[in-house]
C-alpha cells in the first residue's frame, strides 16, 4: 500500500516541506519566546539594534505565518491534492521551484528584518523585492494546484481542495494589492496608499491573512486529516458546502473591525462588525463538521495521540471564532482594542488552532511519506500536553493583562480624573508578561520534542532506506 | 466522497470543474474588498478637509515648508521629519505605539483630541498601529522637551522607570543622508504628496550634520501639531 503510494505520487517535495515546517515552528516559537521575554525583562534587548523588540517582532510573525504556516500549507496541499485527485502533481519540477523559492524568501526575511528593512505594514513587512518574489512563488503554487486538480482521476473535487483553492486565490489578491508601493531605493519603498485608505487595505490584508491563510487553508487541512485519522467520513457534506461559501464570501469583510472608533468612517466599521458577528455561524459550521466526524469514534482519542491534536485544534478553533465576533462588537472593542487581549486572541487561534492542526497533520503524514513508524509515539503525547498547557497559560496571561490594561486606561478616581498613568499600567503588566513568556517556553519545549521526533524518524527512515524500498518494491495491491 | 451526495445544479458543476470553481472564487472573494475599500477613495465624507478646508495647509507661491507654523494645517513632512519617520518605520515603533486617538473621554484626557483621517493623508503608509504596549503618540508633539525626548530615546528607563522600551543609543551616532532623503521625497512626490522641487533641492542643506536622533526628535515633535482642532466642531459623525 505504502509502496504503491510512493510510486503513484510525488512525495519528495512533500517530505521536504514537512520537515522544514517543523524546523520553522521551532524558529518562529523561539523568536516569539524571546520577544515575549524582552517585554517582561527589557534588558534582553542588550542595546543591539538587530535584536530589539521592534525588529524581532516582524521576524516572529513572518516566521510563524509564512515560514511555518506556509510550509505546512504547501506540504499538506501538495500531499492531499494528489491523494484526493488520485494523480501526481501536474509538475513536480514546479513544486520544487515553489519549495526552493519559498525557502529563499524565508532566508531573505531572516536577513532583512533584523537589519530594519521593512515596509512597516503589519504582517506584510517584507520589502518590495521580496514581495515580488513572494507573488511569483505563490502563483507557481496556485497554478500547480489548479492544474493538478484539473488532471484528476476522480469525478468531483474533494472539499479540502476547495478550501486550499479559496485560500490561494484570496492571498494572491491580498498580497498584490496590499504590497503596492513605490520603490525609493533597493531596500526601501513607500506604500501606494496613505492614511485612512491605507489603513482599510492594511486590515483587509491583516484580517484575511488570518481568515484565509490561517483559517481557510487550515480548514483544508482539517477536512482531509480529521476524517483520515479518525477513519470516518466527514459528518455532513451539505454543511461543508454552506459553510465554505459563507466563509469565502464573509471573511473578506471583517478587516474593518480592527479600526473601530478610528478615523475610518463609521459605515465601514459597522459593516465590518455586522459581518463579523454573523461569521460565527460559518466558523462553527466548520468546527461542528470536524468534531462530529468523530461521532461513534470518540474512544479513539484514548489511544490516538495524533487525533488528540486534531480534535484539540478544533476546540480552540471553536473558542477563538466565538471570541473573535465578541471582540468585534463596538462596545467590547472599545475596551479590548490596543490591549493584550488581541494578542491573546491571536495566539489562541495561532497556537491552539493553526499550530495544533498542522502538527497533527505533520505527524499523520510522517509515517506515510517516510514509510516508517514514528520514532516515538510517547513523545507525541508529551508534545500534546506541553502544547496544550503552554497555549492555555499564554492565553490566560493575555486575557488578564488585556482586561487590566483596558480597565486601567479608562478608570477614573473619585475626583473625576484619570486614576492611573500609562506607566502604572505598564508596571502592572509585568507578572503577566512573565507568565506569557513561560507559557511560550512550555509550548516551545513541546515543539522541540516534535523536532527531535521528526528528525529521528527521518534518520530511521534513512537507515532502513524505507523510501528506497518503497520506490522499488513491486506493487502487490 | 462527495459524488454520493452531490447536490446537483450549480454546486455540482463547480465541483466537477476546477476552472469554474476558480472563477467563482475570484468573484465571491472580491466583493467584500470592493465594497469596503473603493468608496473610501471617492466619498467626500471620508476626508474631513472636504468640509473643513482649513485642516490642510494652503501653501502660497514661493513659500517653503519652514514658513509653516504649528496649527496652519496638514503639510508634507520636512526632510528631517521624514528622515525621522523612516527611522520610526525601521525600528518597528508602530508595533507598540499607536497614532490614532479614539473619541473617548479617557483618551481625550490622556492624549488629546481624537484623530482625523486628514491628519494622516500624507502618511505612506499610515502608522495608526494596533497595540499600545506604550502610549499613543498621535499628539506627542510639544508635550516634552527635545532634551527629554533625547534622554528617553537613549535610555527610556532613565526618565520612565516602568518602561519596557528598548534603548536606542545608536540613533545619536548614525548620520542622515541628504541624497537618500531626496530620493525618498521624490518617491513621496510621485505618490501625490505636494513637495515642491525647491523642497527637495533644499533637503541636503537642511540635513547637513544631522543625526538619526535629531530626525527622530523632529518627527516626534511635529506629531499632532499640524492642525488646530476646535472642541466644539464635529469633524466626524
Amino acid at each position: 500500500m505504502d509502496a504503491v503510494a510512493e510510486q503513484k505520487y510525488d512525495y519528495g517535495v512533500v517530505r521536504w516541506f514537512t520537515v522544514m515546517a517543523t524546523v520553522y515552528l521551532v524558529v518562529g516559537a523561539s523568536a516569539g519566546v524571546y520577544i515575549a521575554s524582552e517585554l517582561a525583562w527589557p534588558f534582553l534587548n542588550f542595546d543591539l539594534p538587530y535584536i530589539t523588540f521592534g525588529r524581532l517582532r516582524p521576524l516572529h510573525t513572518n516566521a510563524v505565518i509564512f515560514a511555518f504556516g506556509g510550509c505546512a500549507l504547501m506540504a499538506t496541499a501538495f500531499y492531499t491534492v494528489q491523494r484526493t485527485c488520485a494523480t501526481r502533481l501536474w509538475s513536480n519540477k514546479l513544486a520544487w521551484f515553489t519549495f526552493g523559492g519559498w525557502n529563499l524568501i524565508i532566508v531573505a526575511a531572516v536577513i532583512t528584518l533584523p537589519l530594519g528593512i521593512n515596509q512597516s505594514k503589519e504582517y506584510a513587512e517584507l520589502e518590495w523585492p521580496i514581495d515580488i518574489a513572494i507573488a511569483v512563488v505563490w502563483v507557481s503554487y496556485l497554478f500547480n494546484f489548479i492544474m493538478t486538480i484539473h488532471q484528476r482521476k476522480t469525478s468531483h473535487i474533494y472539499v479540502s481542495n476547495w478550501f486550499f483553492l479559496g485560500m490561494m486565490v484570496m492571498i494572491t489578491y491580498l498580497h498584490v494589492v496590499n504590497s503596492l508601493a513605490i520603490p525609493v531605493g533597493m531596500f526601501k519603498s513607500y506604500s501606494l496608499f496613505s492614511g485612512v485608505q491605507d489603513a482599510m487595505i492594511q486590515w483587509w490584508w491583516g484580517h484575511n491573512a488570518v481568515g484565509f491563510y490561517l483559517t481557510a487553508g487550515f480548514l483544508g487541512i482539517m477536512y482531509y486529516f480529521v476524517p483520515k485519522q479518525a477513519g470516518r467520513p466527514i459528518y455532513s457534506y451539505r454543511l461543508s458546502v454552506i459553510h465554505f461559501w459563507a466563509l469565502m464570501f464573509g471573511y473578506v469583510w471583517l478587516g474593518a473591525h480592527h479600526l473601530h472608533y478610528t478615523a475610518l468612517p463609521d459605515w465601514t466599521t459597522s459593516l465590518g462588525a455586522a459581518v463579523s458577528i454573523a461569521m460565527i455561524i460559518p466558523s462553527w459550521g466548520g468546527a461542528v463538521n470536524g468534531m462530529m466526524t468523530l461521532s461513534g469514534a470518540w474512544d479513539k482519542l484514548r489511544t490516538d495521540y495524533v487525533l488528540r491534536f486534531l480534535i484539540m485544534s478544533l476546540a480552540f478553533y471553536a473558542m477563538s471564532t466565538f471570541e473573535g465576533p465578541i471582540m468585534s462588537i463596538k462596545t467590547v472593542n472599545a475596551l479590548s482594542h490596543y490591549t493584550d487581549w488581541t494578542v491573546g486572541h491571536v495566539h489562541s487561534g495561532a497556537l491552539g488552532w493553526v499550530a495544533m492542526v498542522a502538527i497533527g497533520a505533520i505527524y499523520h503524514m510522517m509515517t506515510r511519506i517516510f514509510h516508517v513508524e514514528l520514532w516515538s509515539t510517547k513523545l507525541v503525547n508529551a508534545h500534546f500536553w506541553t502544547a496544550t498547557i503552554g497555549t492555555v497559560v499564554y492565553i490566560i496571561a493575555m486575557w488578564v493583562s488585556g482586561l487590566m490594561q483596558g480597565l486601567m486606561w479608562r478608570a477614573y478616581d473619585e475626583y473625576g480624573t484619570l486614576a492611573y498613568t500609562f506607566a502604572e499600567s505598564v508596571e502592572a503588566m509585568h507578572p503577566y508578561y512573565a507568565m506569557r513568556a513561560i507559557g511560550g517556553m512550555i509550548f516551545l519545549f513541546g515543539a522541540l520534542l516534535m523536532l527531535i521526533n521528526i528528525l529521528m524518524t527521518v534518520m530511521k527512515a534513512s537507515s532502513e532506506s524505507s523510501v528506497q524500498r518503497a520506490r522499488t518494491a513491486v506493487a502487490t495491491a | 466522497m462527495s459524488s454520493n451526495n452531490a447536490s446537483g445544479g450549480l454546486q455540482d458543476w463547480i465541483e466537477r470543474n476546477v476552472f469554474a470553481m476558480f472563477v467563482g472564487l475570484l468573484i465571491v472573494l472580491s466583493v467584500g474588498g470592493l465594497v469596503e475599500i473603493v468608496p473610501l477613495f471617492y466619498l467626500p465624507s471620508t476626508m474631513e478637509y472636504n468640509k473643513f478646508p482649513e485642516l490642510v495647509w494652503q501653501r502660497k507661491e514661493g513659500q517653503t515648508l519652514n514658513d509653516w507654523k504649528a496649527g496652519d494645517g496638514v503639510r508634507p513632512y520636512k526632510a528631517l521629519e521624514l528622515a525621522g519617520r523612516d527611522v520610526y518605520q525601521r525600528e518597528g515603533c508602530y508595533l507598540c505605539h499607536s497614532q490614532m486617538v479614539r473619541p473617548f473621554r479617557d483618551e481625550k484626557e490622556r492624549y488629546g483630541h481624537y484623530s482625523l483621517a486628514t491628519e494622516s493623508m500624507f502618511d505612506h503608509p499610515m502608522q495608526w498601529g494596533s497595540k499600545r504596549t506604550g502610549p499613543d503618540i498621535a499628539r506627542l508633539g510639544g508635550k516634552y522637551s527635545d532634551d527629554w525626548q533625547r534622554k528617553h530615546l537613549r535610555a527610556p528607563r532613565s526618565v520612565v522607570p516602568e518602561s519596557v522600551m528598548p534603548n536606542y543609543p545608536w540613533l545619536q551616532e548614525n548620520r542622515v543622508d541628504g541624497e537618500t532623503m531626496q530620493a525618498h521625497m521624490r518617491g513621496m512626490q510621485t505618490l501625490g504628496v505636494p513637495y515642491t522641487d525647491a523642497d527637495i533641492a533644499a533637503a541636503p542643506k537642511e540635513l547637513e550634520g544631522k543625526t538619526e536622533e535629531d530626525a527622530m526628535v523632529a518627527y516626534l515633535q511635529v506629531l499632532g501639531t499640524m492642525v488646530k482642532l476646535d472642541e466644539n466642531t464635529a469633524y466626524r459623525e
